[in-house]
């Protein structure tokens, strides 16, 4: 059986497609669910093996990116999501989702006060920014990146993607994975292999049970080899496919 | 009702202010210490002090990066510290401001069910101007009069109020006016109209026995207006051409343009000129159409809302064909960006703050409707500086044979999406008219403000719909709102409307306003009765608005009520055809005739310092910096990326792209061709080159020559004028004869006349005779797509296509003639004309291409050989020698040419890729290298050398110095 995966669309979601046809090579069936749907319980999280936040701008990203779909998620659906995390299925939130899944507290995953823990801000150069990126996963706790030995070359598209925490260095195996210049080198903050300032070069983080991760990249956008921008020198290799590879056995383990 | 005032500041420096502070000092407020940049949010609503605290934390801020301070109005407002001054900027009362719905609603999801009313405002301290130059900056850069308003210290907010309209008919006497009174009429409601215009409406309304309403006239205006029915490009005209030849041109759409389509006749090309955008055959299961639209005059006064509803627009017009949005295009023409304001006209925006405007509203619509905005150009140009060009694009893809076109009766009229307010009203006949420094003043209301999510909800609910056939026609609202798309809807069969039922956003619009708003984000359907449900359904899952506001009747009348009372009873046939054709008068210049005719030259030595200059030069510098705002990877489906090769810092002649949801390898390219410097010189030979640019930048990537279409946006001044009418004859003609030679048809096209400045000194400022040609290929296999970039040392470099460089219009003259590297620049030389055996020369790559012959491929433009060679070199970060083809090696390397590719070919292939070309112009003009440096010889002697690390740095040379 195929695991069922809800693609969450909120108002202003559009990397929908995108991931839907990443989850669907990785062997997933997804589904994509507009939240009013959901609101209205014609369909509920644990219909899902998996549960999938993608990228665009809800809400317009109106009072900070993410923001205002996190008080959806909180206000709405805070138990279901809470019960979906805790039975261990896969949750993963690409870039708008990230957004989301940090600005609702549900990533980094435990707060130490009332404040969250961790947000993502504006990019240091004050701009939205689309370029590849290439990432190195770095968390054998995260089930999305764990035994994954390969660097992901995948594009960011993102104006908020700066990561900043309360603690970084005290984040340790919840750092899922890390910007790195081309050859696997560390970024070292410097611009652009880190492409927004990110503390740690962080580009992903999970929960401490490691099946809930937020990125800002789009391994959804290099699952095929033309869309390598190196694919017509010969390149190829670096795919995102994997780490959905990666979640939909977990799912199907599960 | 109390209102509360929220101030939100970064706990550290923020980019968004030190963005600002860049910006101001390069506007030469060079003075200027600090500027911090706060948000204002203001909240009506009884609210406790807690409350507010509450608010603020889990709403308003990001509380890592951000703290807040609260205060009830008026109250509280604590003055700055000395040598620091504020400036508060709010909307003007009645401009879409999405972030305050978003806090309303947000705030009762929250529970904080006491929030009535919200608005936005922003925040800026200064410290280092005077209160003076503090207003300057405010009115350079912080705020724009035309939708907000600004004061020093606290602002008041304007809030939204309840939504009502008027009810307020005007009755227009125009039976009894002679010739004087009915231009006043026309002149006094900005409707654009002439004489003769005037006279058929008022014998139409004399034979009704009654005088129009406001409603009747403004929708008469619009749809009569330029923008509208183009009737510059039907008129009947009497040419005067440069021999004293006199003939008349009847249409020269009918002549030019839509007789070279019918010529061509291609079986691919599905739709041509009828719809909302031209849709050609992708692969026999999938279609894909184009549709390129400009948005100048709203773009020259408000630069970001001007360009963002230019796109929000486009987007509409593929969504009016049943179209997913799949990629965008954006090409911009600007004043040059270091201009001084004192050689700028009165009244004008800075060329710096419209291009950062301009490109922030094409990103933040294209970006958050999730289209990646994939090809474009930036020109700059002194004479655009009052009036920029933005041109906005979209490609969409559907399965074949969905779109359907034919309302029935009894079928309902549907709005959906977003609220009508002023936004916009008299768009169609404000861009049919030539601004004056008063323009932004008196169009204020002209100027629209998109909100992408809400036409995101759109796409959203239209393509289910299509797919479940729930409505039997669609169309968008663009220019002329309502009157324009119900009107057109209706123009077989006629309609009856109830304007009462419009949604509205705020109050006092009167029904004429309601009938002709172009507020942004609307679609108009035909809905048969029985699918409203589902259709209602839809709408609710996406969040998108619902009017049903009248019915299809079958009566051939458009019929318009507000309250019940009819406020417009016009004839269809009237409405539609009872334009009178336009009699124009064109005079052809005799400045075309000359081609080809060369000019001594003193010999330049210092070629590689004019090679940079190119590089360095703005239209041809890389436009990296723009393009990466752009979201060109959204959707999957980049395969031939804006930039490419090693570095990925390359100008690609053309966007591949292999949308997800087609099956197969096939796929589509997109490219564009535009050159203003050729069409001052001679626009017949400029259309001819702009056309081949187009088609030869699809080619270059792999595009199938005999599967091109065309687009066609004439942006032109005054057509009264007869010179420049003669001009764009010339310019038609010219698109009419190169679509010809290579057999790609017209499936779309636009125009935009008068687009001229009356600057306050009493000049008159036209922009160059402006011709954009958009260019869509198919490819049956994308994986054989070509990018530019060297690949590998020892392979060989060709140039096929014949090689004819000359200086007229070439930016090698434009660089010339900033200093004395070329005292001889400025030649008196003729614009390059295209050589006939063109089209079989894109044949013989497209097979070489096809047979896995070119590693690499790259058109030759404006800079001529070296700078597509160098550029070819920037790619792939790899040397080559170039060896020029005999002749003046100044005009070999700098010289422009039509026609034109330099193809990269591996040694052992290099036979079969000859074979290709049998008697077409082909020559071997060098090697790829590991050396890092360009070297180019002729005959053998070595000429120059640089270094690819200074090719490199001239070309990152930033737009915005």
């Amino acid at each position: 059986m195929k695991p069922k995966a809800l693609v969450l669309l909120a108002h202003g979601t559009n990397r929908d497609h995108d991931v839907a046809e990443a989850l669907t090579l990785a062997g997933a069936a997804p589904e994509t669910v507009p939240l009013n749907l959901l609101r209205h319980e014609r369909r509920r999280f644990d219909d899902y093996q998996m549960l999938v936040l993608p990228g665009g701008f809800s809400y317009a990203d109106a009072l900070g990116a993410g923001k205002l779909l996190a008080i959806d998620l909180q206000s709405y659906f805070s138990d279901q999501i809470q019960a979906f995390v805790a039975s261990g299925k896969p949750v993963v939130g690409i870039c708008n989702g990230f957004q989301a899944l940090i600005k609702s507290g549900i990533l980094p995953g435990k707060q130490s006060g009332p404040q969250p823990a961790a947000t993502l801000t504006f990019n240091v150069s004050g701009r939205f920014e689309c370029r590849w990126v290439t990432l190195k996963p770095t968390s054998s706790t995260c089930i999305w990146t764990r035994g994954l030995d390969d660097l992901i070359a995948c594009p960011i598209a993102h104006g908020e993607g700066n990561f900043r925490a309360a603690e970084p260095a005290r984040l340790g195996e919840q750092v899922a994975l890390v910007y790195v210049a081309a050859d696997g080198s560390p970024a070292n903050g410097a611009y652009p292999a880190n492409p927004n300032g990110s503390v740690l070069d962080i580009a992903g983080i999970c929960n401490p049970s490691g099946n809930v991760l937020g990125l800002m990249p789009h391994p959804e956008n290099h699952i095929h080899p033309w869309q390598n921008p190196l694919w017509t020198r010969g390149a190829g290799g670096h795919s995102g496919l994997p780490l959905f590879e990666n979640g939909v056995r977990y799912a199907t383990q599960l | 009702m109390p209102v509360y005032r929220f101030v939100i500041r970064f706990n550290r420096p923020d980019p968004r202010s030190a963005a600002l502070l860049a910006d101001a000092r390069a506007l030469g407020f060079r003075q200027l210490k600090l500027i911090t940049c706060q948000d204002i949010y203001f909240i009506e609503g009884q609210l406790s002090l807690e409350e507010c605290r509450q608010l603020a934390l889990e709403l308003l801020t990001d509380p890592i990066m951000q703290t807040a301070d609260w205060s009830e109005l008026p109250a509280g407002v604590v003055d700055p510290e000395s040598g620091v001054v504020t400036i508060e900027v709010a909307l003007r009362p009645g401009v879409t401001d999405p972030v305050a719905d978003e806090i309303v609603r947000a705030a009762h999801e929250l529970g904080f069910d006491g929030v009535q009313r919200a608005a936005t405002g922003l925040r800026f301290l200064i410290e280092g101007l005077a209160e003076e130059q503090a207003h300057d900056l405010a009115s350079r850069l912080l705020a724009n009069p035309t939708i907000q308003y600004w004061t020093l210290g606290a602002v008041t907010p304007s809030f939204p109020t309840k939504a009502a309209s008027s009810r307020e008919v005007e009755h227009i006497p125009v039976r009894g006016l002679n010739d004087e009174g009915l231009l006043a009429v026309s002149g006094s409601r900005r409707a654009a109209l002439d004489l003769a215009e005037m006279k058929v409406i008022q014998a139409y309304f004399q034979s009704e026995g009654r005088d129009p309403t406001d409603v009747e006239f403004e929708t008469i205006a619009q749809t009569w207006s330029e923008h509208c029915v183009h009737k510059t490009f039907k008129a009947l005209i009497t040419v005067e051409g440069s021999d004293g030849q006199k003939y008349e041109v009847n249409s020269l759409f009918n002549t030019y343009i839509r007789a070279a389509t019918e010529k061509i006749a291609a079986p691919w090309a599905l739709s041509a000129f009828v719809d909302n955008a031209g849709i050609i055959d992708l692969d026999g299961e999938n279609e894909v159409s184009f549709k390129v639209e400009t948005h100048n005059h709203p773009s020259a006064i408000e630069p970001f809302g001007g360009a963002n509803t230019g796109v929000g627009g486009v987007i509409r017009d593929v969504l009016g064909v049943s179209h997913k949005p799949v990629a965008n295009t954006d090409v911009l023409c600007f004043g040059r960006q270091n201009a001084s304001f004192d050689e700028l006209p009165a009244g004008v925006l800075h060329p710096r703050r419209i291009l950062s405007g301009v490109v922030a509203g094409v990103q933040d619509y294209g970006n958050k409707m999730g289209i990646p905005t994939v090809n474009g150009a930036i020109l700059f140009d002194a004479g655009y500086a009052a009036n920029p060009l933005v041109f906005c694009g979209t490609v969409g893809l559907s399965p074949r044979g969905l779109h359907v076109r034919t309302p029935r009766p009894g079928d309902r009229v549907v709005v959906l999406g977003g609220g009508t307010g002023r936004d916009g009203l008299r768009g169609a006949t404000f861009s049919s008219m030539t601004m004056d420094a008063r323009t932004g003043e008196v169009s204020g209301s002209s100027v629209q403000i998109g909100n992408p999510i809400v036409e995101k909800g759109l796409v959203d609910v239209i393509l289910p719909a299509r797919d479940r056939h729930l409505y039997t026609a669609i169309t968008d609202c663009g220019a002329g709102g309502l009157s324009s798309a119900v009107g057109e809807m209706a123009s077989k069969i006629g309609c009856e409307v109830e304007l009462a039922n419009v949604r509205l956003k705020y109050s006092g619009l009167a029904p004429w306003e309601i009938w002709l708003s172009e507020a942004q984000e609307r679609m108009v359907l035909a809905v048969p009765p029985e699918n409203l449900p589902a259709l209602q359904e839809l709408c609710a899952l996406h969040n998108v608005d619902l009017m049903d506001i009248g019915e299809f009747t079958g009566s051939g009348r458009l019929v318009v009520c507000y309250g019940g009372e009819v406020v417009l009873d016009l004839d269809n046939d009237f409405l539609h055809h009872g334009i009178p054709q336009r009699r124009l008068r064109a005079v052809i210049g005799g400045s075309s005739s000359v081609i080809g005719r060369s000019v001594d030259r003193a010999p330049v030595a210092d070629f590689p310092s004019v090679l940079l200059k190119l590089l360095a030069h703005p239209n041809i510098a890389s436009k990296g910096s723009v393009i990466r705002i752009y979201d060109h990877e959204v959707q999957g489906g980049t395969v031939v990326k804006p930039l490419t090769g090693v570095q990925m810092d390359a100008p690609s002649d053309a966007c591949v792209l292999r949308p997800l949801g087609v099956r197969g390898q096939a796929g589509i390219a997109i490219a564009n061709g535009i050159n203003p410097e050729y069409g001052k010189r001679d626009p017949y030979h400029m259309a001819m080159a702009v056309v081949d640019e187009a088609i030869r930048n699809l080619v270059a990537v792999g595009a199938n020559p005999a599967r091109i279409a065309l687009l066609d946006n004439f942006c032109w001044g005054d057509p009264l004028r007869p010179e420049t009418l003669g001009t764009l004859v010339e310019a038609a003609r010219g698109c009419h004869d190169a679509a010809l030679l290579f057999g790609a048809p017209f499936i779309s096209g636009k125009d935009s006349l008068n687009n001229e400045y009356l600057g306050a000194d009493g000049q008159r400022h036209a922009i160059p005779p402006t011709l954009l040609i958009s260019s869509i290929g198919v490819m049956s296999d994308v994986t054989r797509a070509t990018t530019m970039d060297l690949k590998a040392a020892g392979n060989l470099l060709y140039l096929v296509g014949a090689f004819a460089p000359t200086f007229g219009g070439s930016h090698f003259d434009l660089v010339a003639a900033v200093d004395d590297v070329a005292a001889e620049g400025s030649s008196s030389e003729a614009a390059p004309s295209l050589a006939p055996s063109t089209p079989q020369v894109y044949v013989a790559f497209h097979r070489a291409v096809t047979c896995g012959l070119v590693r690499s491929a790259h058109d030759l433009s404006e800079g001529g050989l070296a700078v597509a060679a160098a550029e070819m070199c920037i790619g792939g970060r790899l040397g080559l020698d170039l060896e020029l083809p005999p002749g003046d090696p100044l005009r070999s390397l700098f010289g422009e040419t039509t026609g034109c590719l330099l193809a990269e070919i591996h040694p052992t292939d290099a036979l079969a890729f000859e074979r290709q070309f049998a008697d077409l112009p082909i020559l071997c003009v060098g090697r790829v290298t590991d050396t890092s440096a360009l070297k180019v010889s002729v005959n053998d002697d070595l000429l120059f050398t640089v270094p690819i690390s200074d090719l490199v740095s001239a070309w990152n040379t930033p737009l915005q110095p």
